[in-house]
């Protein structure tokens, strides 16, 4: 798409006006946030020139109360309790649900709908901590554009389910981020790549952060990127490696009397994690084939050397499930190993030499490392951001993706109907009709549940909704229509008709496991706007905002395809464009509203117009070539 | 407005993406047109549009990619071939089967219960299925698109509904060997 033209009545158009957009990799470790400049798409330095933000989050209960980053990293040791590394692990997670959740260096506690950590200022959630992160991004890219930014992109990992995609939502929110897009961080890193070396052809980017796994299997064509099947471990990653090394190191060095791991002080797991982590970093420099783990500890000193062989062997399982996870995405692809013509490798964990001589071994070629693993996904998403924002100028991309785990409803004894099979291409909608089983039945409790196995019990619970007032009918009678949605960010959405009577219900799949707008309402007013001026003031602001998108959504709609309409259709869109012109500076929320909703309205006929040429456009365009 | 419109979101599968209604089919054809109305349809387009825009492009996309998806697997679009010229599959209610061809499912069901665990019995009932699929597929070829004989052509796709199961479970159990 060209510039979008952006002009007033009695104002001049101005071409270089942008809007700035980034991408944001908000990872388990680290967090990065990247923007095209000048063409290129580069990650953003702090004021000390470091690109890579520590994802930690210190509550200090002094001064602003908290650190980010590096501050807080350096604070670990001296207050883990305190100090949230990994937050990732527990987004959109019940504690239940939480890998290895004793393990963690601070306290994680059981409360409803998420797990939240206990901190020195109570408990935090995993999207006000993760929203800690992202507003110090977003500070650092509107800092270095000096302007407000317009959107952005944010990466998750192609595995997460939708409760943790919900979670991320929420945390941009709360962060003040408008959300362009949530993509999979393996397509993020295919675009980065695809474009930079100019590829075609099939590639696997097998993606191992810090603790999430994804491997996905694309196919490059002429600046379309199709992800073909993606597979994965949503709690899979370098955490683990240190941790499988620590224990390790632990039978190791103090032998019958090592405590077993999860017994140790959070200062302790803290402080041994971090040795581990060292470790295994000094591993994985060239040349280097033997480090030492040493720590001090309550329960005694460890200090082991460790080989590469032993960290191979300590490590042997974690590595197995990676390649498993390969396997199965080949064959979901229906592909042969052979079949691929280039591994990218992405996330700093893959800079492990065990991880590098895995994946060669099972493909037979050597992976692909010559992009920054740790950028590589930021300066994807960047560019993406840039062209949903509107300001890419050359040929456009396309993003084909695929959900990551099927969804489906419980059935009777607890077997999951499956409605929406994985590594389907979003957005997509499927619709599966149902009855009832007794006579008489007037409601139906649905249970939406996402997984690949085929008991309700294996799967994760989504949400559970009912569908009343079906009138009362013989079992058997009544047609239940439970269709399924899911948008191009992933998220899914439910609908339930029965359909002989009109009864319908609805739900966005959220209340089960995400925040209410209710709840991150609240978490704004405590977080970052006290006074009630502060929440009507931000209303009018949010309601400017819109009203100014749709006027130049229109606008721009209406310079590419105005010859659609005839004069009196052209004069009545005019008329509405220019009542919201009219009132968008007024400092009434709802009012302001009311215009953009009316012209929203009147332009839905236009729309449906203008998709229709567009539509016989692409086709016509593709008879000519394939004369 | 000016009527230049020529596809609803009412059209089939086979009008959506102006492909002839039969069953043999260029998947390369199909594969590219796919993409191109996803390029104009996808609501990755319509990110800064305006709230009309970016629900018909939601439509749009979704129709797209289930016209897509149903057209790409042999079997779901003869299916939906079938169920176009008035037979429906029916796969629960209708399940006359030729006899031989009930047998020799019996005879793969055995085959695969004595084969368990030894990969190379398992992988010569995985290369026999796949070659009695690509017979199947061949006869409902001719059923659709040469004699029209749709009965004829839904026995077909009756057979290769369960030769895909089969091979689900055969492929199951040789997965269940791979380390």
């Amino acid at each position: 798409m060209a510039l979008l033209q952006i002009s007033e009545p009695g104002q001049s158009p101005d071409p270089h006006q942008r809007r700035i957009a980034v991408g944001i990799d908000l990872g388990t470790t680290h967090s990065l946030v990247a923007s095209v400049r000048n063409g290129i798409a580069e990650c953003l330095p702090d004021e000390h020139d470091r690109v890579i933000l520590p994802s930690v989050v210190r509550y200090t209960g002094e001064g602003s109360g908290r650190q980010i980053g590096f501050e807080a990293l350096a604070g670990q040791a001296a207050d883990a309790a305190n100090t949230i590394v990994s937050v990732k692990r527990l987004m959109g997670r019940v504690r239940a649900d939480v890998h290895d959740v004793d393990n963690l260096p601070y306290t994680v506690l059981d409360t409803p709908g998420m797990a939240s950590v206990e901190t020195r200022v109570g408990p935090k959630t995993p999207v006000e901590i993760s929203a800690e992160i992202l507003a110090t991004l977003r500070f650092r890219a509107e800092d270095s554009f000096d302007d407000d930014l317009f959107g952005a992109v944010i990466t998750v990992p192609a595995y997460f389910d939708d409760a943790q995609r919900q979670a991320t939502k929420d945390a941009a929110q709360l962060a003040g981020i408008n959300v362009l897009r949530l993509i999979n961080e393996p397509t993020a890193a295919a675009i980065a790549y695809g474009l930079d070396q100019a590829s075609e052809g099939l590639y696997a980017v097998f993606d191992l952060g810090g603790g999430t796994f994804d491997i996905s299997i694309l196919r490059l064509t002429e600046g379309v990127f199709e992800v073909l099947a993606t597979g994965g471990d949503s709690a899979l990653g370098g955490d683990d490696y240190d941790r499988a090394l620590a224990h390790f190191a632990l039978q190791q060095g103090l032998g019958d009397h090592a405590p077993a791991p999860e017994t140790l002080s959070n200062a302790d797991k803290a402080n041994l994690y971090a040795a581990a982590r060292k470790c295994k970093e000094a591993l994985s420099a060239d040349g280097v084939t033997e480090a030492t783990l040493s720590c001090p500890l309550d329960s005694g000193d460890v200090h082991v050397t460790m080989g590469r062989d032993a960290f191979a062997q300590a490590t042997e399982a974690l590595t197995q499930r990676t390649l498993q996870a390969v396997r199965r995405a080949l064959r979901d692809a229906e592909l042969d190993k052979s079949d691929i013509d280039g591994i990218v490798m992405v996330g700093g964990s893959t800079r492990m030499p065990v991880i590098r001589d895995a994946v060669a071994a099972l493909f037979g070629q050597p992976p692909l490392t010559n992009l920054n693993p740790d950028e590589v996904v930021a300066l994807g998403a960047a560019i993406q951001a840039n062209q949903l924002a509107g300001n890419h100028t050359g040929d456009a991309l396309l993003l084909l993706d695929v959900i990551p785990l099927s969804l489906g409803i419980e059935t009777m004894g607890g077997l999951v109907e499956r409605i929406v099979p994985r590594n389907s291409t979003i957005p997509t909608a499927r619709a599966q009709d149902f009855t009832t089983f007794k006579d008489g039945q007037t409601a139906l409790a649905l249970h939406v549940v996402q997984g690949e196995r085929d008991l309700v019990a294996d799967c994760r619970s989504l949400a559970r909704f009912e569908l009343r007032g079906i009138p009362p009918m013989a079992a058997g009678v009544a047609r239940i229509r439970v269709s399924f949605t899911v948008d191009a960010d992933g998220m899914l959405q439910v609908d339930a008709v029965e359909t002989l009577s009109g009864v319908q219900a609805h739900i966005d799949v959220k209340p089960s496991y995400g925040l209410s707008d209710d709840q991150i309402a609240d978490m704004l007013r405590d977080s970052y706007a006290t006074a009630e001026a502060d929440i009507k003031a931000r209303a009018v602001v949010e309601a400017r905002v819109d009203a100014e998108r749709m006027i130049l959504a229109t606008q721009s709609a209406l310079n590419a395809d105005g010859d659609l309409l005839n004069p009196a259709e052209r004069a009545v869109i005019d008329e509405h464009i220019a009542a919201v012109v009219a009132l968008k500076s007024s400092d009434d929320a709802a009012q302001i509203e009311a215009v953009t909703k009316a012209l929203a309205a009147a332009t839905e006929p236009f729309a449906a117009a203008r998709m229709n040429r567009g539509i016989t456009q692409a086709l016509a365009g593709k008879n000519l070539n394939a004369v | 407005m000016r009527a230049d419109q020529t596809l609803s979101l009412q059209a089939n599968d086979f009008e959506l993406f102006e492909l002839p209604e039969q069953f043999k089919l260029d998947l390369a054809t199909l594969t590219q047109r796919w993409k191109a109305l996803q390029a104009q349809t996808h609501p990755d387009k319509f990110v800064a549009a305006d709230a009309a825009s970016k629900r018909l492009a939601m439509q749009w996309s979704v129709r797209v990619n289930e016209a897509y998806q149903r057209l790409r697997q042999p079997i779901s679009r003869g299916a939906y071939l079938a169920e176009l010229r008035g037979h429906p599959v029916n796969a629960e209610d209708n399940t006359a089967m030729p006899a031989a061809f009930l047998m020799q499912q019996m005879a793969w069901r055995e085959a695969l219960d004595d084969a368990q665990g030894d990969a190379t019995s398992l992988a010569q009932l995985a290369d026999e299925t796949a070659n009695a699929k690509k017979a199947w597929l061949s006869e409902a070829e001719a059923a659709f698109d040469t004699t029209a004989d749709t009965a004829q052509a839904v026995g077909a796709i009756r057979a290769l509904m369960f030769i895909e199961r089969f091979l689900k479970d055969v492929n199951q159990q040789l997965d269940a060997l791979t380390p």
